[in-house]
Order: C-alpha cells, then sequence, then structure tokens
C-alpha cells in the first residue's frame, strides 16, 4: 500500500501503515540525532520545557548539510544518518512525547515495543542526501546550534518527502530484524 | 628540480579534488551499482537501488555532495623521491580542505573525540589524516577518500591465532550480520590480512581503492558469494544485493600473529586522484 500523509499526525494515521508500506510525507518535520537526543532526555529529568513541541511530530534521524545566505539557511544536502545509534535513548524519547513517525535509516533495535500502538519507524534510503535536499522546501528553524551543525534540531517544511517504507510498524513487525535474524541463521547454518 | 607547481594552484587543485570526490562516483562503481540495480529481484531492494541511482543524477547535476555525511578526509600521497616542492604540502593540503569546507560546502564534520566540540572547518588534530608513500619517480599523487561514519563504524579488527586462517571468512560475515542495513549497503569490503595490528586496519583501508571491475579471486570471491546469500540485501531491508565487491590486501607478518581488519564502505564509495608532475 502506498499513502501520503500530512503533519502533524494522528494515532490512526499511523495505526494503519504496515511494514512494508510506502510512504510519503508533507508537512513539517525536525532533525534530531544523538546529541539532540541527549539533550532532550537530559530536560526532560529536569522537567524544562523545550523550545519546540513534539506532539504529532515526525523525527528525522539526519546531520545536514547547511549552507548560510542572505536569505537565511539553505539545504545543500539532508540524507538519513544510521538509527541504530538512536536505539536506546528512543523508548524514553516516545514515552514523554508524542512522536508519531522516525524517518531513519538501518532500523533500530528493540524498539517495536516502545513503537508499539504509537509510532512507526520509516526508513529512507541511506546517502541519497541530494534526492532529499529537494524534498525540503524550506528550513523553518534551528534550535541549539551549539550542538554543531550535524546535531542541531532543524525544522524542515517538506513535500511528498520519500519514498519512505515502513520499516517497523506500529502492531510489532519489523522488517529489518527480520532480515537480520534470517541472515543470522544462514551464518550460522554456514560455519 | 624544484616542482613548478605554486602553492595557489595545488591547493585550488585539491579544494576541486574533493569537490569531485564528493559530488561525482567513479564510473566503476556507478556501473557496479546499475548492475545490481538490474540484477535484483526483491523490489524494495530494487526501490532502494534506483533511489540511489537517481541520487547520483541530482548530485551530479546540482553540483552537490552526493551524502550529507560528506565524511573525514583520507588522504593517500605517494610522492616520488625527486619531487621537490617548494612549500609545506600538508599545510597546504590543510588549507584546501578548509576552502572545500566553505566553498562545497562541505559538512563540519571534526571533532575533539572526549570534548566531541566541532573545529568547525574538518581540521583538526590528526585530521585531515594524511598516508605518506616515498617512490621512485618525480611526481607527486594525490587520492583523497571521504569516509563517512556509518559504514567506517561497522569496521573491525581482530588479532587472530596463526592457526585459525579458516576463520577469516567467517569474521568478515559475522561482521556484516552484525552492520546489518546500518553501514547503507551494497557495500564495498576491504579486507587486511597480515601486517601489524595498524598494518592491517591501513591495508584493508586502501583495499577500497581498488577498481570495483577488477576481478575477484579465491578468498574475495568466496566472502563475496556468502555475504550476498545472507540476504541482508540494499538498505538492510532484503534482496540479493549486499555486497558490490570485496577486495583483499595482503602482508607479512610476525610468525606468531594473524591480523584480520575488515573496514566497510556504503554504496557511496567516494575517492578521486589527482597527479602534478611527473615524467619531462
Amino acid at each position: 500500500m502506498e499513502y501520503h500523509l500530512r503533519t502533524p499526525l494522528e494515532i490512526e494515521d499511523i495505526k494503519k501503515l504496515n511494514a512494508g508500506d510506502i510512504v510519503y510525507i508533507s508537512g513539517e518535520i525536525l532533525t534530531a540525532r544523538d546529541e539532540a537526543h541527549a539533550r532532550i532526555l537530559e530536560m526532560d529529568e529536569k522537567q524544562e520545557e523545550l523550545p519546540f513541541s513534539l506532539e504529532g511530530t515526525v523525527i528525522y534521524h539526519c546531520g545536514p548539510l547547511m549552507q548560510q545566505t542572505e536569505k537565511g539557511w539553505k539545504v545543500i544536502s539532508a540524507g538519513p544518518t544510521t538509527s541504530g545509534r538512536m536505539s536506546k535513548m528512543t523508548p524514553p524519547l516516545l514515552r514523554s512525547h508524542g512522536i508519531r513517525a522516525i524517518i531513519g535509516k538501518g532500523g533500530m533495535k528493540d524498539v517495536t515495543d516502545a513503537l508499539k500502538g504509537k509510532c512507526v519507524y520509516l526508513a529512507y534510503t541511506g546517502g541519497c542526501a541530494a534526492l532529499a535536499a529537494e524534498l525540503i522546501k524550506e528550513v523553518k528553524a534551528v534550535h541549539w546550534l551549539d550542538l554543531g551543525m550535524p546535531e542541531a534540531v532543524w525544522v524542515l517544511s517538506v513535500e511528498e518527502f520519500g519514498p519512505l517504507i515502513v520499516g517497523i510498524d506500529a502492531k510489532g513487525k519489523d522488517i529489518f530484524s527480520e532480515v537480520r535474524e534470517k541472515a543470522q541463521e544462514k551464518f550460522e547454518k554456514q560455519k | 628540480m624544484p616542482s613548478k607547481i605554486s602553492r595557489e594552484t595545488f591547493i585550488q587543485s585539491i579544494a576541486d579534488l574533493l569537490r569531485k570526490a564528493e559530488i561525482e562516483l567513479p564510473e566503476d562503481v556507478v556501473d557496479a551499482l546499475r548492475k545490481a540495480e538490474t540484477a535484483e529481484e526483491n523490489s524494495v531492494a530494487k526501490s532502494q537501488l534506483q533511489a540511489i541511482l537517481k541520487n547520483i543524477e541530482i548530485a551530479k547535476k546540482h553540483g552537490v555532495p552526493m551524502c550529507q555525511d560528506t565524511g573525514i578526509m583520507i588522504f593517500f600521497a605517494e610522492i616520488g623521491n625527486e619531487f621537490q616542492p617548494s612549500f609545506d604540502i600538508e599545510a597546504a593540503i590543510r588549507e584546501a580542505v578548509i576552502l572545500a569546507t566553505v566553498k562545497i560546502p562541505l559538512r563540519p564534520n571534526a571533532v575533539d573525540p572526549l570534548s566531541r566540540k566541532n573545529s568547525g572547518n574538518n581540521i583538526g588534530t590528526g585530521i585531515p589524516d594524511i598516508h605518506w608513500k616515498l617512490v621512485p619517480g618525480n611526481h607527486l599523487k594525490i587520492t583523497v577518500a571521504p569516509k563517512g561514519a556509518g559504514s567506517e563504524n561497522m569496521s573491525s579488527l581482530r588479532m587472530f591465532n596463526p592457526t585459525e586462517i579458516g576463520n577469516i571468512k567467517n569474521f568478515v560475515l559475522e561482521t556484516v550480520v552484525n552492520a546489518g542495513g546500518m553501514p547503507c549497503p551494497p557495500l564495498t569490503i576491504g579486507v587486511g590480512i597480515g601486517g601489524s595490528f595498524d598494518a592491517a586496519a591501513r591495508l584493508a583501508k586502501e583495499a577500497l581503492l581498488e577498481p570495483l571491475d577488477t576481478q575477484m579471486e579465491g578468498l574475495e570471491r568466496e566472502i563475496l558469494e556468502a555475504v550476498n546469500a545472507l540476504g541482508i540485501g540494499c538498505m538492510g531491508l532484503g534482496g540479493s544485493t549486499t555486497v558490490l565487491a570485496v577486495h583483499v590486501k595482503t602482508a607479512y607478518c610476525h610468525t606468531a600473529s594473524l591480523p584480520v581488519a575488515v573496514n566497510i564502505q556504503c554504496w557511496a564509495n567516494r575517492h578521486a586522484s589527482i597527479v602534478f608532475g611527473g615524467e619531462e
């Protein structure tokens, strides 16, 4: 199945998605990777208010390459980063924020339970950063630039961002771990 | 005879070389990806390979880096013993990286390993990484290979016992299985066998620079077939294209050692070379 979704996302939007479906997203997405995840969790712990809302949002595991021009920030290249690095920080993030979709590459470990019933993991082709940049229409804001360009939180306006493959759906099906388990089995057999 | 090249021309040439490496893949790499797309039967994997080929086209058309992870700059410099530069080449290379960071632009990726502070210009202690080889002749050949973290992080090194030669293939397979889709397959795998702890890693990295259309033999072919039979596929979503090529480089080692390094490279096997001077 192919779906075209617009942000903010409702739980109903993502509950119907099945692993393997193709999704295109329009609206607003926020980049966040290692350092931004760590800072959000740190602020949550201290019960401090974030400078942006995560309700109904889409998080993009991406450290974009940006250029500052007279008209503001311009996206040069903005593909997904390895989601596996955010695996441990994702369940606590999902407990305290209504994030409805995570875009990244390579899949995540041990997050299916945390995603169940409220969030999906969408895979975007790794390295396809020039292609992604074409689908980003505007840089709406940037937070936490002190973390450096790749680690800052960039608020991006996107149009038909995709094709994204539903890698982990909200029902507990995870294509990446299925592929990995099968590969592991074949590896053990031929040893 | 001192080399005729001026410092300014050299810096501009190296900055141009970086631009080429970031925007355009070597033809043998693009060919291998095209062949993989044609051969792939898994529809999801095929769609991913098509996205990669489209991305390569767009990067070239717009003159932008194909991946936002523009990497850290790794240089291989081959200098002829008769090549006499009139300036500090390493300093000029560093200047070229700073220039390229602004002009191309490149993402500032270089950070202090402990404070994680980003230098902002891709320069820092030990970065860029420049490897020198002194050879006969009057030329200077510079190769740059920007290396992204996604694939580099999945690389591995193990010191085997000399009697464990039979375990080398499984070590490579284990490395690839653990990596899954994280290093952005289809991969190039460089395997360094022998040397010492650090020499094996160097061999593995140099193996990544081998043209992908060279004939693979023996262990290389054996590993390639075994990896592709695992079904990890493009981006780890399944399929038959996990690896485009496996290249093995060896060096003599201590009789009591068997170092093996596996350097993983994503589909964007970026590198470019330029030669200064030479025969007159």
